[in-house]
């Protein structure tokens, strides 16, 4: 066993008997299953209403009616707001015990570190996102939908909620206070979405464009309409592996205070 | 085995350690003596490579703590402070992930483990939750996880705070059981544990090192005089003035209510046998005669505060002993 891979099974272990991780999950849960049936629900009033004007069995589209909407509030909204607080103690706490120096006087490079810790918060993640497949399973079984942009929503989700967590871990690196991290993550995450703003505000010039790639907004779109781009792939990757070189900076640096 | 030569951290304009020079050789026990804050714990973090040093250079078993740090953290067992438990784990559970955190192979932590569980008695509690333990259990755990991977070196910082005194002693034996086959650092600021488990002292105030030798050395070398307590049964009124009379004799101090009279000889003259017969062949009644060894409490408290009066004849402590 390597020592990222101790550090995946222990961040689990310490994950199973986490209060937080429980509440974090259930809200994430909560909040899921209460989008799919409000939208369910109102795509069945939408059923109706076309039943009675034309007359006849209506087709309805739970792609366009259900999911991307649950996608874009997911993307934008539950992931921003939940996963900092799952990160969050992932640094802060082990300084904050005292227990970091165990992990930088262990033969272990900051790489494992910050891989092990990264990994264990995705894992945790994986398995919450994991649960919410009830949803499209169960609504298989009533409607013929089109599983594929069903898909590369998840992935989208998958990969925003990897940069999120990135960031977060980031965040939980520079202090040793686990509120602060939290904060700062949203501070970070609310700055990248302001580009995507502050991009479509420009247009399409050549500067706005560039502003628009770095926020996350317009690569989320494109997975959640179904469509796989590279372009997009490659920004997921490249922040999430950015946001971990930082982190790795920001826990080199602290031995040098 | 460990070498440390000249190092020096500041913290911004703050210096923790100046110009810290020490070596430990191979099997050695060596005490780190300090008052809180002295830079003890600065000294070993920079050892364990928790930390660069500012200046200087700092290897174990060759390897360089700047350069090389992986092999150095490799071979060495750390103890901090505060004992870095996870709170969440069982003692068991816990030491599993620190065996595989120092890369140790399954089935040589699963020989390990009950050896080390052992050796600090913990096998009552391994299964308990570490949030559950006493400070004292902690701080064994924290001394297990140190011990675990059988490190050539061990660098404890305040190994027996927080722990009763049976089993300040059963740690003690334990690190004394290490000596020979381990090298051991450890900082404390109990004296008689210094003397207790080490061969060495480094003695460290305010960030620099003011004496490094053997419990031993350290006292003689900071004894000026040679002093004896002596107790008679019937002392004539002029007891002291003819006991001045003995050649060799520096002072005497006359107790005010009958106790034990001070004598202080020249450095380096034993006249215990002089006295002895001065006394019993006048037939005073001999009851009790002793030399007064300085602690190494007293050598602590002199090189740590009045630093200033070394050279002196006398420190103000011994001036009112010997009330001249």
């Amino acid at each position: 066993m390597t020592p990222a891979q101790a550090i995946v099974a222990k961040e689990l272990r310490s994950a199973y008997t986490s209060p937080i991780i429980y509440v974090v999950a259930a809200v994430f849960l909560l909040i899921f299953g209460l989008l799919s049936f409000m939208y369910v629900q109102a795509a069945g009033i939408r059923a109706i209403q076309l039943i009675q004007m034309q007359g006849g069995a209506a087709k309805i589209n739970l792609n366009d009616l259900v999911f991307r909407p649950i996608f874009y509030f997911s993307g934008f909204w539950i992931l921003p707001a939940l996963l900092p607080i799952l990160t969050m103690r992932v640094f802060a706490e082990e300084r904050k015990l005292r227990t970091f120096e165990l992990l930088m006087t262990s033969p272990v490079g900051i790489n494992h570190i910050v891989a092990g810790k990264f990994a264990s918060v995705f894992l945790i993640y994986l398995g919450m996102l994991g649960l919410t497949g009830i949803v499209p399973v169960v609504l298989a079984m009533f409607n013929n939908f089109d599983w594929a942009p069903v898909l590369t929503g998840y992935l989208g989700l998958l990969l925003m909620g990897a940069l999120f967590l990135a960031v977060g871990v980031l965040a939980s690196a520079v202090t040793e206070h686990q509120i602060i991290a939290v904060l700062v993550s949203y501070g970070l995450l609310i700055l990248v979405l302001l580009l995507g703003v502050i991009g479509s505000v420009l247009g399409d010039t050549p500067v706005g464009n560039t502003i628009s790639y770095l926020s996350f907004i317009e690569h989320y779109d494109r997975l959640v309409r179904g469509l796989v781009d590279t372009k997009d792939l490659v920004y997921y990757a490249c922040g999430i592996l950015f946001m971990l070189f930082l982190t790795h900076r920001v826990v080199e640096s602290q031995r040098w205070k | 085995m460990i070498d440390v030569q000249h190092i020096t951290k500041r913290y911004g304009d703050r210096t923790a350690i100046e110009r810290v020079t020490f070596s430990v050789n191979k099997g050695e026990v060596l005490a780190f003596l300090g008052p809180n804050g002295a830079g003890k714990t600065t000294t070993m973090r920079i050892l364990t490579c928790f930390m660069p040093a500012t200046e200087g250079t700092a290897t174990v078993d060759g390897f360089d703590c700047t350069g090389q740090p992986q092999d150095v953290k490799a071979r060495i067992g750390y103890l901090p402070e505060t004992p870095p438990v996870y709170q969440e784990l069982t003692v068991s559970e816990y030491l599993t992930f620190v065996g595989r955190l120092k890369g140790m192979k399954a089935a040589a932590l699963q020989q390990r483990m009950p050896h080390v569980i052992e050796q600090v008695s913990l096998g009552d509690v391994r299964h308990r939750l570490i949030a559950n333990l006493s400070r004292g259990y902690r701080q064994r755990v924290g001394l297990a996880q140190a011990l675990l991977h059988d490190p050539p070196v061990l660098i404890l910082d305040e190994p027996t705070v927080g722990l009763d005194p049976k089993q300040i002693i059963e740690i003690r034996e334990l690190i004394k059981s290490l000596a020979g086959s381990h090298t051991v650092i450890l900082s404390t600021h109990i004296l008689p544990e210094a003397t207790a488990v080490c061969q060495r002292v480094v003695i460290i105030n305010e960030g620099r090192i003011v004496a490094v030798d053997t419990p031993e050395h350290l006292s003689a070398r900071l004894r000026r005089s040679e002093k004896i307590s002596l107790t008679v049964k019937t002392p004539p009124p002029n007891f002291a003035d003819r006991l001045r009379g003995i050649p060799g004799i520096v002072s005497v101090f006359a107790p005010a209510d009958g106790g034990a009279y001070l004598v202080e000889c020249a450095l380096g003259r034993d006249l215990r046998d002089e006295i002895a017969r001065f006394v019993v062949t006048n037939g005073w009644g001999l009851l009790e005669l002793k030399t007064i060894s300085m602690t190494l409490e007293d050598v602590f408290l002199r090189l740590t505060q009045h630093e200033e009066g070394m050279g002196e004849q006398g420190s103000s402590a011994v001036s009112q002993e010997t009330g001249t």
